[in-house]
């Protein structure tokens, strides 16, 4: 929108464009992110610190009724670095917390004591990234696709039926249609396994098949709750797209229609979905974390709900800050995948 | 515009759905209490968990209560988070979308930064985590975080289009004859982004409504209030899946996912019109075409 061009200079040869880089670009957004990073680190620590109550005073008297003992002064000084210290100021205190960021430390889990929050973190956080990745790539593929085909021929009977179903598929809370499917596949039919994230008795390539075949169910609900929204988004751009006019010269030269969809018209088409990826990839994120707790998945979701049932705050406020900075990760990397697709994106902020 | 709004069918559908649960939200307590005669809370111990007969229509739950029931009044429940959440949401976006849009350069620049920021947080977590803190509060309380946290989305819709209305000409008269800036976002900006206020609305519901059934799920919505999500929650905890009491789960979902396609298609309504080119591209308007190109194609044979 706020093309530069140089009138003021005549001496100039040509008027041309002036567009940033596309590296100058992408400093300018991991500048964004980056600051993003630091609002979300910030918030983790004001969360806890404006809630009503004392959550730092709640959390030690739990640790010391789990422990059945007197905190060790260390144990102490750390989380009222990550909750809050009644004594000391808030600068004070906003400094020692990133410190104690910096190394990593997210306190120690009440319900699992003395498991540090940054292991539990850790053990949980592959298996929500393998099911959200492939499950985000696989529902962009398959709605992306299907809207190119709903839109190419849009107002015929595959678009009649296909569209309309998408629109309430993708209005049903996720942790429904898991529900749904745990009911059906693996207790009528028992197909597959109903809960869990691997079989504990394998080893070796015998137990990546078994994660392969716990991971089936919740994977496939996530796709199927996931890809309406890329296809009713593609599906209209489509249909807008089909409609300009180098589309038409692409027919008119003769060229198969497979030809014009994919080459012309989808191609086009396919950029506002990569602008919508940082909205659809919370919603996803938010929806996964609820379809772990129904299939009892090993990742993060399942974590952070034990911790909300059982008032495990620094375990909450680590599975929030991963969930947070991994999200800006990858909203960081879809956007340098944009620059490289998409060379107008470099003339706007 | 206006008169070609209501003619749309998926418009209809959505205006048709989304009153009926309205009605059913406002009615809720009387028609449980009056015209079915069934309290939601209460356990008809004759009825444990039985499937759907002509005594309890859809059945009753682990405690006996009839879900019938449950679902009405937790209509009420699901539709006021939806809708205290979506106009908090909705003031949200008008407050900074239009304010940057309209006034543009450094204050553009800040509440755009703002918007941003938000843009990108993973507000639903940021929602559970909140609650979670807050437990036990109140739908009051869970409507006004979920409202506080999720309004980026419409913030930027609306900044975009305001920047379009703000150049235009009856917008720049009015500024020559000396209108303030207040009366002129007010009566000559806002009118012009209805449509788009409407639609902000409508997905801030949804939102909501999804966001509160989330809640519930994990068991961190007011727990005494009856509302869809804290159905599914109920089911869930009996494991009403082992049992196979689909009655129990699957009637609640169906209602959610109703809703959001009910306001879902009154936004493809409002595109429609926005947008000629997606109008084109409906049913009728194609097989029109079709039979009308046809008819030509014959009558050039006979010709």
């Amino acid at each position: 929108m706020t093309v530069v061009t140089d009138v003021s200079a005549p001496a100039a040869p040509t008027t041309r464009l002036r567009v940033p880089s596309r590296w100058a670009f992408l400093a300018r957004r991991l500048g964004f992110y980056l600051t993003a990073a630091w609002a979300a680190i910030t918030l983790n620590f004001l969360l806890p610190r404006l809630m009503p109550g004392d959550p730092s005073v709640a959390i030690v008297d739990q640790l010391q009724r789990v422990s059945g003992r007197q905190l060790p002064p260390e144990t102490l000084v750390s989380i009222q670095t990550l909750f809050g210290d009644p004594d000391a100021n808030l600068a004070e205190q906003y400094l020692a917390y990133l410190g104690q960021l910096a190394r990593f430390d997210l306190g120690i889990s009440i319900s699992r004591f003395p498991t540090p929050v940054a292991d539990l973190v850790a053990s949980g956080l592959p298996w929500t990234l393998m099911l959200v990745g492939t499950t985000t790539v696989l529902a962009f593929v398959i709605g992306t696709g299907l809207g190119v085909l709903t839109g190419w021929k849009a107002g015929g009977r595959f678009d009649a039926i296909v569209t309309p179903a998408s629109t309430f598929i993708s209005s049903v809370p996720y942790f429904w249609v898991a529900l749904i499917a745990l009911w059906v596949f693996a207790f009528e039919l028992r197909w597959l396994p109903s809960s869990g994230g691997y079989d504990p008795d394998l080893e070796g390539p015998a137990f990546w098949l078994s994660a392969l075949r716990y991971g089936i169910l919740p994977a496939a609900t996530i796709v199927f709750s996931a890809f309406g929204g890329w296809l009713l988004g593609m599906r209209n751009m489509t249909v807008t797209t089909v409609r300009e006019e180098y589309v038409l010269l692409a027919q008119a030269k003769g060229l198969s229609p497979s030809r014009v969809v994919l080459r012309y018209a989808a191609r086009n088409a396919m950029l506002p979905s990569f602008t919508g990826f940082a909205l659809a990839l919370g919603g996803v994120i938010g929806g996964a974390l609820l379809t772990e707790i129904v299939f009892s998945y090993p990742g993060i979701g399942y974590l952070l709900y034990d911790s909300l049932t059982k008032r495990d705050y620094p375990v909450m406020q680590g599975v929030f800050l991963l969930i947070a900075l991994t999200v800006l990760l990858a909203n960081l990397i879809a956007d340098s995948v944009y620059v490289f697709v998409d060379p107008r994106v470099r003339e706007q902020g | 515009m206006n008169s070609s709004f209501g003619s749309n069918p998926k418009v209809r559908f959505g205006l048709v759905v989304v009153t009926f649960f309205a009605a059913l939200a406002i009615l809720g307590p009387w028609l449980t209490g009056t015209v079915m005669g069934i309290d939601p809370r209460a356990n008809d111990i004759s009825a444990i968990a039985s499937p759907p007969s002509s005594e309890h229509w859809l059945g009753t739950t682990q405690f006996g209560q009839d879900v019938l029931a449950q679902l009405i009044a937790g209509a009420r429940g699901s539709m006021f988070v939806g809708v205290l959440a979506a106009l908090i949401g909705t003031v949200l976006a008008i407050v900074f979308g239009v304010t940057a849009g309209y006034f543009g350069g450094r204050t553009d620049h800040v509440l755009n930064f703002v918007t941003n920021i938000f843009m990108v947080m993973p507000v639903l977590p940021l929602i559970f985590i909140v609650s979670g803190y807050l437990r036990g509060t109140g739908l009051w309380m869970i409507a006004i975080i979920i409202g506080v946290f999720g309004w980026a989305g419409g913030a930027r819709t609306l900044r975009a289009q305001t920047m379009s209305v703000r150049n235009r000409d009856f917008v720049l008269a009015m500024r020559m004859l000396g209108e303030s800036n207040p009366r002129l976002i007010g009566s000559e900006v806002l009118p012009h982004l209805g449509g788009w206020v409407a639609s902000m609305f409508l997905s801030a519901m949804i939102g909501a409504i999804l966001a509160e059934a989330g809640l519930a799920f994990l068991g961190i919505s007011d727990s005494g209030a009856i509302s869809w999500g804290s159905m599914i929650q109920a089911a869930q905890s009996q494991s009403a899946v082992l049992r196979g009491l689909w009655w129990w789960f699957v009637p609640p979902g169906l209602c959610i996912a109703l809703i959001g396609t009910a306001a879902a298609m009154l936004n493809f309504g409002v595109d429609e019109l926005s947008n000629p080119k997606l109008r084109s591209a409906t049913r009728k308007v194609v097989r029109r075409t079709r039979r009308v190109e046809r008819a030509v194609a014959a009558e050039t044979r006979t010709a």
